[in-house]
């Protein structure tokens, strides 16, 4: 067997943890699984390509950095792009989840999750049609680095990216006071009040992180396969798989999570044939969650 | 008394509009004592001071904090207006280090000023200092109302409000939260609590009002009113009905 599924695994594996992270703190602040948060990603790959066009008509046709596919538009472009997405998110939960949680009920939450995921694909389909699309449709070349493994200069690029933007998130959450006050908030709400944490600005922050890393994801899925409006909704059993496996609340966890799932999907793909790719990973999901339902890294409630 | 820190005045709060639990209570604090509320069970006590705290909608009354209306402010405002509050259970974040629990409480601190208050906190309550990494979960039962009253304590509160700092503590550590509190006031904190346990709360307080039915009912002198037959009275609040028990009554109201 070749090794070439450790390279797309880790790639696969890095745009479910990146979502997973959202899903994962949204699960651990807000109280409840957002299943729009796939098309988050959707709306940040679009959102990023609409403002690469722009800056194309702007500035002209712009080289790319060699040895990579994309140059500094589609960099500025993703900064630029989840800035919206974190906004997109913020609105959301503004017009629709934030009136409901107020009522109290989870479930109620989790539903219009459904349906404002609903909306915003068809939006995306009703505004850049639900034809794929590409940000470059230059080929590159994969160089082989050993082993039977082969790599383009855009997955090391995206990889390296994946890495910079976790331990930042990290340590967002473990070495700040923002951070610290999102712990608090997921532990004990009232007692975060308590002591002087104001949680809306807590949970603002939560969407904003949430939505960028889902851009993040979006653009990796674009640059490396395509953009399409199903494109978030497609990752959305695996994100969930991820971090229920790293354990809900632990955004290493998350990662982790995305990382095992990615590369089992991989794996399977080449061992036992594509037709069981989401099987493996929800087979590796049940038996972790049987062998320690709380996951990799999650933490026994009160 | 001294000059007054904390006036509450005919404060109504309940948790469900046109069901007020709290129904006119009066007390004030001066700056430096220690003020028990006392009261038999469901008579609004923990109500009162979560209201205070701005925990509990209030529906009527006034809540001045050196001289300035504090009521039903937002709860995370509380501190920063000078009033920290402890609750009964569940004061601690569990899965975090004792540190971070200090930590996460210096938001209105200038970050420069943070270790060194932090380090404070330590000197005052070395139990703590020799568990900085430890989950706060995996702390003693008495480790965790030090760590809840040092994170109250660390924003230099004008007034410290704690909910029954007793509940649930085997013996040994209601002595240890009692000696606590005492060598709290010693340093000039200002605080106010609500106690199950009269005995121990009336040991170390100043003054001490016995709450009934959500109203201000008695006042006194701490250490005069574990002897007062009208606490004993409004305390074990049927005995009105023993006639033998109604002449003390009489008696009390007019001493």
């Amino acid at each position: 067997m070749s090794l070439q599924f450790v390279v797309d695994g880790l790639l696969a594996g890095s745009m479910i943890g990146l979502g997973a992270i959202g899903v994962t703190l949204t699960y651990s602040i807000l109280r409840f699984s957002n299943f729009a948060h796939g098309d988050f990603m959707a709306w940040g790959a679009y959102a990023t390509l609409a403002v690469v066009g722009a800056i194309g008509a702007m500035f002209g046709k712009i080289a790319p950095i060699a040895p990579l596919s994309f140059g500094w538009p589609l960099i500025a472009a993703v900064v630029i792009g989840m800035a919206i997405t974190g906004l997109l998110a913020l609105l959301l939960d503004m017009v629709l989840f934030a009136r409901l949680r107020a009522k109290g009920q989870a479930i109620i939450v989790v539903m219009a999750s459904f349906g404002a995921s609903m909306a915003l694909r068809s939006l995306l389909e009703f505004i850049f049609s639900s034809r794929p699309t590409y940000f470059s449709r230059a080929i590159q070349i994969a160089m082989p680095v050993g082993f039977g493994i082969r790599i383009t200069p855009d997955q090391i690029a995206l990889l390296l990216l994946t890495a910079v933007l976790v331990l930042s998130v990290h340590l967002l959450m473990t070495r700040t006071q923002t951070g610290r006050s999102m712990q608090a908030l997921s532990q004990n709400a009232a007692l975060a009040r308590i002591v002087g944490i104001d949680v809306a600005k807590v949970v603002r922050v939560t969407w904003i992180v949430g939505g960028a890393l889902a851009c993040v994801a979006g653009v990796m899925i674009g640059i490396l396969i395509q953009i399409r409006p199903f494109m978030g909704f497609d990752m959305l059993l695996p994100m969930f798989a991820a971090a229920i496996l790293g354990g809900i609340g632990s955004v290493p966890g998350a990662v982790l999570g995305g990382l095992i799932i990615g590369l089992a999907e991989a794996g399977a793909v080449q061992l036992i044939g594509a037709e069981w790719r989401a099987a493996v990973s929800f087979i590796i999901l049940m038996t972790v969650l049987f062998v320690r339902p709380i996951g990799l890294f999650g933490v026994r409630e009160r | 008394m001294s000059q007054t820190v904390l006036d509450v005045r005919n404060l109504e709060a309940g948790y469900e509009p046109g069901v007020p639990i709290v129904r006119g209570a009066s007390i004030t604090v001066g700056k430096g004592e220690i003020v028990v509320v006392l009261g038999p069970n469901g008579a609004g006590k923990s109500t009162l001071i979560k209201a205070i705290a701005g925990l509990v909608p209030v529906t009527g009354g006034t809540v001045l904090l050196d001289g300035k209306d504090i009521t039903a402010a937002p709860a995370h405002t509380m501190v920063r207006l000078g009033l920290a509050f402890v609750p009964q259970t569940e004061n601690i974040f569990p899965l975090m280090s004792v540190e971070d629990n200090l930590k996460v409480a210096c938001g209105i601190l200038k970050p420069r000023e943070t270790p060194a208050r932090i380090e404070e906190m330590y000197a005052a309550f070395p139990d703590l200092a020799r568990h900085r990494k430890t989950a706060a979960g995996n702390l003693s039962g008495g480790q965790r109302q030090m760590l809840a009253v040092a994170r109250a304590l660390i924003v230099h509160p004008k007034v410290l409000v704690l909910d029954e700092p007793s509940a649930g503590l085997s013996p040994k550590f209601v002595a240890m939260v009692f000696e606590m509190l005492a060598g709290i006031r010693i340093s000039g904190v200002t605080i106010l609590l609500v106690e199950q346990n009269a005995k121990a709360a009336l040991a170390i307080g100043d003054r001490a009002y016995v709450l009934v039915e959500g109203k201000d009912r008695h006042e006194g002198v701490a250490s005069e009113l574990w002897n007062d037959p009208v606490v004993a009275e409004l305390y074990l609040g049927q005995r009105r009905l023993d006639p033998e028990r109604g002449r003390h009554s009489g008696k009390g109201s007019a001493a």
